[in-house]
């Protein structure tokens, strides 16, 4: 057909001139490049998100900061004044894990009911709909912006200097983050078409992920040196088996940037065991081994929501 | 065989109906690979091409698979088997101010309605004006969309879609809305994309609007092409399938005009003192064969039967036509008609022709009434019966009267420019 559309050219000559051809299924490689084409509705849809998010509401985006602040005052109270944890910078290590995490749980949790809620336009106009769900996650990304202003503000605030050297492997954990967000946002919001349940269970699976992601607890504390008082320190790589954790641990190593701070408690110095004392190719490595896998998820979502899209319309 | 815009090939589309689908997942569990459901087939196997320029106009019955078929070609949905090629860019109107964010402004939702369309922000940039003047919505147009009334929705949406600059533009019955002047803004848009040489397909219950705007039509009943070619004649074979399809909705005249008592509201003398009360009123069209309804130019035949209870030569019969709406298209009697009867005691029955029945489309109603020249009602009959006028020709409008033309040679001036095209 292209042999034929190029062998025409009479009135032909407006230069834009695509053949789209509809059919049963749509290759990755298209669907990839009818994204690319539809990034400027991306910016759009993640710009629509926010207005009207927050519309209507006197502080408006402030609230974006003011939400996980009051979330940090919270957790602060309980472990660091309640249950006594004398962990230096406590609020900043926790701070650090929070930060990719929200975008990651935001990114999932809208993402995956993002066909069902937007079905007005889903069966009405053409347009790449996995888009919807990258919107999602775009949207969480601009969250993810507001609370890096507040971190930094508490960084200074607190006197916590960040691991310079460690700092562009934030944007390399970041960037997976929103790969694997995307990747489960779209699988899951073509899932959840069929079966509704999805958006319920998504919750739940997302508030038992947090707990196995070391956030509100230290990594090499609390995991590592308790699997090998066990003996069982070569089954540590089952921990790792959760792409967030090493994510989570990029962003505690750059930001709250000490492996094992010293203390004094009850007038003896006391070291805290918070971090693994890796170098940064080892952090480096383990990010890129999930961006490898996000990616790949990401092909395999794609290749199932053309399968499930096909029947969108009906469902809805 | 090149010069295709739209080009549909052995189109399948299947929907699955299934008996209390099982959306939870405990019920998915429990009848996994057991759903009992049923195949529908809203198209079979449909082709259809469509040449660049081309208008064509797509008629069907609900359910018949016309938006289906659309919703194929825009690719909102995927068909089962078979594949729609489209040569350049298409913006579909499936929904007028579909992805309209009501919280947002106009303004911004032109943007977003346009990028949902396929524009980029600098394309947007460039027709905004012109998306604004078309809605003539300048004053509104920086507060919240949800503030609009429905024209004002519509006419936003349909404001954004031909500012797209399609090659192709698909519409789905979003032109029965909007005010009547703002719908013949859209007709004329829809003309300049013609004249622009833009492909149009157009899914309308409208039969004049096929006959104004569109070069072909075809028609879809079942998901199945039932008809093609001249939209005049593809109007005619559509209203054929309506009536074949519906017999108990298309001719219930006869029924209506002979059973049930006659409404009679402002009649209150009993039957026996009338001295002419009617009865049986039926019609038939002097046209060959069986066909049931009337084609523009022919005689309608009203026949009206009477009791005569006291021998009377004050009586005077009336016809009225009324139209869909309602509207008297035209009122008589025998007196204007020159007719003076005198009539004996008993039954009797009277035939009234209308002859050239110049409506071109639609059904039309008519009423018997009888009375005394002096105006006093005996009795009435409203609607006595309705009956169908079909438009084979190309005309359109609401009636047809047989026209000519012929070229005045020696009345133009030497010099002048001769514009011959004025006929048919």
């Amino acid at each position: 057909m292209a042999a034929e559309a190029a062998g025409f050219s009479a009135q032909e000559a407006r230069s834009n001139k695509i053949t789209r051809v509809v059919t049963p299924t749509i290759s990755v490689g298209q669907r990839l490049r009818e994204i690319w084409i539809s990034r400027e509705l991306l910016v759009y849809l993640v710009r629509t998100e926010i207005k009207v998010k927050y519309k209507n509401s006197a502080l408006g985006l402030v609230w974006s900061m003011i939400a996980p602040a009051m979330t940090l005052a919270i957790y602060f109270v309980v472990f660091q004044l309640v249950l006594g944890n004398r962990m230096p910078h406590f609020v900043i290590f926790l701070f650090a894990g929070l930060l990719v995490w929200n975008l990651f749980q935001l990114g999932v949790l809208t993402g995956t009911g993002v066909i069902v809620n937007n079905s007005a336009i889903v069966k009405k106009v053409a347009f790449p709909r996995e888009i919807l769900a990258l919107a999602a996650v775009g949207s969480a990304l601009v969250f993810f912006c507001f609370q890096a202003v507040v971190m930094a503000i508490f960084m200074v605030v607190l006197h916590v200097a960040p691991a310079v050297n460690y700092l562009p492997l934030l944007l390399l954990a970041l960037f997976t983050a929103m790969v694997l967000a995307c990747a489960l946002g779209v699988l899951l919001s073509a899932v959840n078409v069929y079966l509704r349940d999805m958006q319920h269970l998504i919750e739940v699976v997302l508030t038992a992920w947090f707990w196995a992601c070391p956030i509100v607890y230290a990594f090499q504390g609390n995991i590592a040196q308790k699997l090998a008082a066990k003996g069982w320190a070569q089954w540590t790589w089952v921990y790792f088996l959760n792409p967030m954790v090493p994510l989570v641990l990029t962003f505690q190593r750059a930001l709250y940037a000490q492996t094992s701070p010293t203390a004094i408690v009850a007038g003896k110095p006391t070291t805290f065991y918070v971090l693994p004392t890796w170098s940064w190719g080892t952090y480096a490595l383990l990010d890129l081994g999930v961006l490898a896998a996000s990616a790949v998820l990401f092909i395999i979502a794609l290749t199932v929501f053309g399968r499930l899209e096909g029947n969108f319309a009906e469902e809805l | 065989m090149s010069d295709f815009s739209v080009d549909v090939r052995d189109v399948s589309k299947r929907f699955r109906l299934a008996h209390g689908r099982h959306k939870s997942l405990k019920e998915k569990v429990i009848h996994r690979g057991r759903v009992p459901h049923e195949d529908f087939w809203a198209l079979k196997d449909f082709s259809l091409e469509v040449k660049e320029g081309e208008t064509v106009g797509i008629l069907g019955r609900n359910g018949s698979g016309k938006s289906t078929l659309l919703k194929c070609i825009c690719g909102v949905l995927q068909p089962t088997s078979g594949e729609v090629a489209v040569r350049g860019k298409l913006a579909g109107l499936l929904e007028l101010g579909a992805g309209f964010q009501p919280d947002l402004s106009g303004r911004e939702n032109i943007y977003l309605n346009g990028s949902l369309l396929g524009m980029t922000k600098r394309e947007i940039d460039k027709v905004f004006d012109a998306i604004v003047d078309f809605s003539e919505l300048d004053e509104f147009i920086d507060s919240a969309v949800k503030f609009y009334s429905s024209g004002m929705y519509v006419r936003l949406g349909f404001a954004v879609a031909v500012n797209v600059d399609p090659d192709i533009l698909v519409i789905d019955e979003v032109l029965a809305v909007g005010d009547e002047r703002f719908q013949r803004k859209c007709i004329d848009r829809i003309k300049q994309f013609q004249r622009e040489g833009r492909t149009i397909l157009l899914v309308t219950h409208s039969p004049d609007q096929v006959r104004t705007v569109c070069d072909r039509a075809v028609v879809l009943s079942h998901g199945v092409l039932v008809g093609e070619g001249e939209p005049g004649e593809v109007v005619r074979i559509f209203r054929e399938g309506l009536m074949e399809e519906a017999p108990g909705m298309a001719p219930p005249e006869p029924a209506a005009a002979t059973s049930g008592p006659p409404p009679m509201a402002s009649i209150d003398t009993p039957d026996a003192e009338r001295p002419v009360r009617l009865t049986e009123i039926s019609h038939s069209y002097a046209a060959d064969g069986d066909r049931p309804y009337l084609r523009t130019g022919e005689i309608l035949m009203l026949t009206v039967g009477f009791l005569t209870n006291i021998a009377s030569d004050d009586v005077v019969f009336s016809v009225e036509l009324r139209d869909d709406e309602s509207e008297v298209l035209m009122r008589t009697d025998t007196a204007i008609m020159g007719n003076t009867f005198s009539l004996p005691a008993g039954p009797g029955a009277l035939e009234i022709q209308l002859k050239n029945v110049p409506m071109l489309d639609g059904e039309f109603t008519y009423c018997i009434g009888v009375q005394s020249r002096g105006g006093v009602l005996y009795d009435v009959r409203d609607p006595a019966g309705t009956f169908e006028v079909m438009n084979s020709g190309k005309t359109t409008g609401s009636i047809f009267m047989p026209a000519e033309a012929t070229l005045l040679a020696a009345e133009i001036p030497a010099g002048a420019e001769l514009l011959p095209q004025q006929a048919s």
